[in-house]
């Protein structure tokens, strides 16, 4: 046994290993990302990226009925890609163990909704189980297996963006031998026709009445006696923030929080004065605490649903005292997140922009062509709707009466996602929008991982590649052209042509992501001689410029550190003062 | 020991995570209780980053308070300004002064704080400053202001030299290991 810090996701996939687990499948999403990337490395078991959420709880239903432990990785929103066999996995149970590992972003650091994945749990009724730091991490991964083998059930781990990225002690251990099972033949339980649901659903409600009594009994529930006062229910990370502001307080520290032990909770409710419920974004154990009859004094109204708890807000909340501290230094500007210098949707944006075009946008890197200065995406809504909801919106507009041909951008790693069916959908339904796959042969936002557009494997072995021209083609797009998001003005000519032609067409830019692939380009500079300082540039929206308010004019300049050499502010410039320097 | 309190502060891009890594490791071979927290995705595309280490005989938060920070160190001069009011009275603060431009910066809608450093120097009046960015050119690896600021800090950590030595040479690739200990050893010579 050997200490590591590990973050809440090495823990899992550490958890997985020991375990025993044979097949983890998932698709990369902030902040579960991490769990796969680590077990991609491992050659004994099979991992992989799939290409969306759905499709690896499917491998992982397949590995588990297959007789090994299996595991899908995702963040929340991943969960609604998945859903549809996750509720009927529920009816048919599991063969060998099944664990879905679910990822929560409260305080949405890299997310486009807050939602509570516990909800899904209940939905299910399946078992959902929180760690509250890495050590538990790892632990609650074999419980998961044990509990999904005991009782014939998928079950959710779920993380929040504090557990999983946040890196406490672990001890790890040596894996458990499993036995593998025989491959589940059973028609009646897992093939589910109406007849053979009907009677599964049944077997659901019994299964969820054993969870009960199973919830009072396991250890992942446990009471921490202290001072009575005021006593804590808690859940993961929420629990840490907890001991944190009252380290002497009793505690009910909840590792289930579907479904909940009824009787325990009444007994601690029972021995204490007052009764707290702390758990980050939806009052979910605090609404069935409420129903079972237990005043709850300090719930929602005091731990808002919105954004992450901390330490300091729970022990305010409570005490009715806020603590005195510091304000922060006033009036300073914001640094948000910005296309990489050198990024080819630099160039893409910069030309829309330009054409002030209306923009259906998707979820990816690209998505901060929406802020300034390129200001030009107006919707973005989840993975994949940027090509529908362009289609969508082109039919509406065509019924006012209105020609005007919206643009979808996408990224290639979410068009394989669930953009490609959005365009098999507008080009069957004969639509008339301009979509722009911006290729950078990565999963660019995510910290860069494969896809079957990159020809290589979670773990860089070699795959088929997949040709996104090709696949456009053969699902009948008339209009497909290659595109190179550096050239400004060529892509402008071929937008405005496209815009112009009528029926669906679809422009692919095939240029690599520069951080993933370390495209070092030399860095350009400002030549002051000729400089006039109009500020044209800047409209490239890049971190290595800046004006200098010097002399009559100011001139721009161009950082050699940060610069990566793309020359889309030098086909910005009308004097050609960005040059290379000699 | 008390729980000690770290923010490490910076912008995307500039190997924050490394320094609280290796930190977080020193606390570990150090006999400690320890927790790191991070946050990837979407952050690091240029925007703000903020690494918190906290270690101590028994550490539950992963997280810093307003008040509590201990010591702060800085990769930019506005990232660090950002964050003065985490630490508590008599808190240190080390950063590099050279700054990076925010995007709002770059197209001429914002304009970054001439008055930085006295800001700076006003809510932290012992706060120390250095070219970080300078120092890891002259050492020959400009992505090594990571090592720079952690040798500059290192006499601020109550954790013994030769165990931080140690968690550097556990947790940097082996092929970047010499340029790293240049690094911090700039660094080191800086405070
Ligand atoms: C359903 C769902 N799964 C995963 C994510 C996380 N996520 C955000 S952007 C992105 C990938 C973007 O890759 P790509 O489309 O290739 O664009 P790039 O970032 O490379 O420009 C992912 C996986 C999400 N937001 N929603």
């Amino acid at each position: 046994m050997t200490k590591a810090i590990l973050s809440g996701n090495e823990a899992i996939a550490r958890g997985f290993l020991e375990a025993g687990g044979k097949v983890a499948a998932a698709y990369p999403g902030t902040p579960s990302t991490e769990v796969l990337e680590i077990l991609s490395r491992e050659k004994q078991i099979h991992a992989e990226w799939s290409t969306n959420e759905k499709v690896a709880l499917e491998v992982a239903i397949g590995g588990s009925l297959a007789g090994v432990r299996a595991l899908a990785c995702m963040k929340h929103v991943g969960v609604n890609v998945a859903a549809d066999p996750l509720m009927t996995i529920a009816y048919t149970g599991v063969n060998a163990g099944l664990v879905l590992m679910a990822a929560d972003d409260p305080g949405m650091f890299s997310s486009q909704n807050e939602q509570d994945t516990r909800h899904y749990a209940r939905m299910a009724k399946i078992p959902c189980i929180e760690p509250a730091d890495s050590g538990e991490a790892k632990a609650f991964v074999r419980a998961a297996f044990e509990l999904s083998e005991s009782y014939d059930t998928p079950v959710i781990l779920r993380t929040t963006t504090r557990v999983s990225h946040c890196k406490s002690v672990v001890e790890t251990a040596e894996p458990v031998a499993v036995k593998d099972r025989d491959l589940a033949n059973n028609v009646p339980k897992y093939v589910m026709l109406p007849a053979n649901a009907k009677k599964r659903h049944l077997l659901v409600e019994e299964r969820t009445s054993n969870l009960r009594d199973w919830a009072e009994a396991t250890e992942l529930n446990v009471v921490q006696q202290g001072t009575t006062d005021v006593g804590f229910i808690a859940n993961g990370v929420a629990y840490q923030y907890v001991r944190e502001a009252f380290p002497d307080a009793a505690v009910l520290k909840l590792g289930v929080t579907w479904p909940l032990p009824e009787k325990k909770i009444k007994a601690f409710a029972a021995t204490v004065k007052k009764l707290a419920i702390v758990e980050e974004l939806d009052g979910f154990v605090e609404e069935q605490v409420k129903a079972m009859g237990v005043t709850v004094h300090y719930g929602k109204a005091h731990f808002p649903p919105c954004g992450e708890l901390t330490s300091r807000l729970i022990h305010e909340s409570v005490t009715g005292k806020p603590l005195v501290c510091k304000a922060p230094v006033p009036g300073l500007i914001m640094r948000p997140p910005t296309f990489c210098p050198g990024c080819s949707h630099r160039g893409l944006y910069t030309v829309i922009a330009k054409l002030k075009l209306f923009v259906s946008g998707d979820i990816g890197c690209y998505t901060l062509g929406a802020l300034p200065p390129f200001s030009s995406m107006h919707t973005c809504i989840c993975m994949g709707a940027s090509i529908s909801a362009a289609h969508g919106m082109a039919r509406g507009l065509a019924l006012k009466g209105v020609t005007q041909k919206p643009v979808a951008v996408i990224g290639d790693s979410t068009f394989l996602h669930s953009g490609i069916t959005g365009l098999i959908d507008m080009v069957y339904n004969g639509g008339d929008a301009l979509v722009v796959i911006m290729n950078n042969d990565t999963t660019g936002m995510t910290g860069g991982q494969e896809h079957p557009g990159t020809g290589r494997r979670a773990g860089g072995a070699d795959a088929p590649k997949l040709s996104i021209e090709k696949l456009c083609q053969v699902i009948g797009a008339k209009r497909v052209r290659e595109i190179d998001a550096y050239n400004l003005k060529d892509l402008e000519k071929i937008m405005k042509e496209e815009l112009a032609a009528p029926g669906p067409s679809v422009l692919v830019s095939n240029q690599p992501c520069v951080l993933r692939y370390k495209v070092a380009k030399k860095a350009l500079g400002v030549d002051r001689k000729t400089c006039v300082g109009c500020k044209a540039c800047l409209k490239a929206g890049c971190i290595a410029l800046s004006f200098v308010a010097e002399g009559k004019t100011g001139y721009a300049e161009i950082d050699p550190l940060l610069c990566n050499g793309c020359g889309v502010c030098a086909q910005l410039c009308a004097t050609k003062s960005i040059v290379e320097p000699k | 020991m008390n729980v000690f309190n770290i923010l490490i502060a910076g912008v995307g891009g500039q190997g924050v995570l490394l320094t609280s890594k290796i930190i977080a490791e020193a606390a570990l071979l150090a006999g400690l209780d320890v927790k790191q927290s991070e946050v990837h995705g979407m952050a690091q595309r240029g925007g703000s980053v903020l690494s918190q280490v906290r270690f101590g005989d028994k550490v539950f938060s992963p997280i810093v308070n307003e008040g509590e920070a201990d010591l702060l160190i800085g990769f930019e001069p506005l990232e660090t300004a950002r964050y003065l009011h985490f630490l508590r009275d008599g808190a240190r603060v080390i950063y590099n002064t050279r700054p990076i431009g925010t995007i709002g910066v770059s197209i001429g809608k914002e304009t970054y704080p001439a008055d930085i450093h006295e800001t700076i120097k006003q809510h932290a009046p012992a706060a120390q400053a250095f070219d970080a960015t300078a120092a890891a050119v002259t050492v020959g690896e400009k992505r090594a202001v990571n090592l720079v600021l952690l040798g500059a800090a290192l006499r601020h950590l109550p954790i013994d030299p030769a165990v931080v030595e140690q968690a550097i040479t556990n947790s940097v690739p082996k092929k970047t290991l010499e340029i790293n200990r240049k690094a911090f050893f700039a660094g080191k010579a800086q405070a």
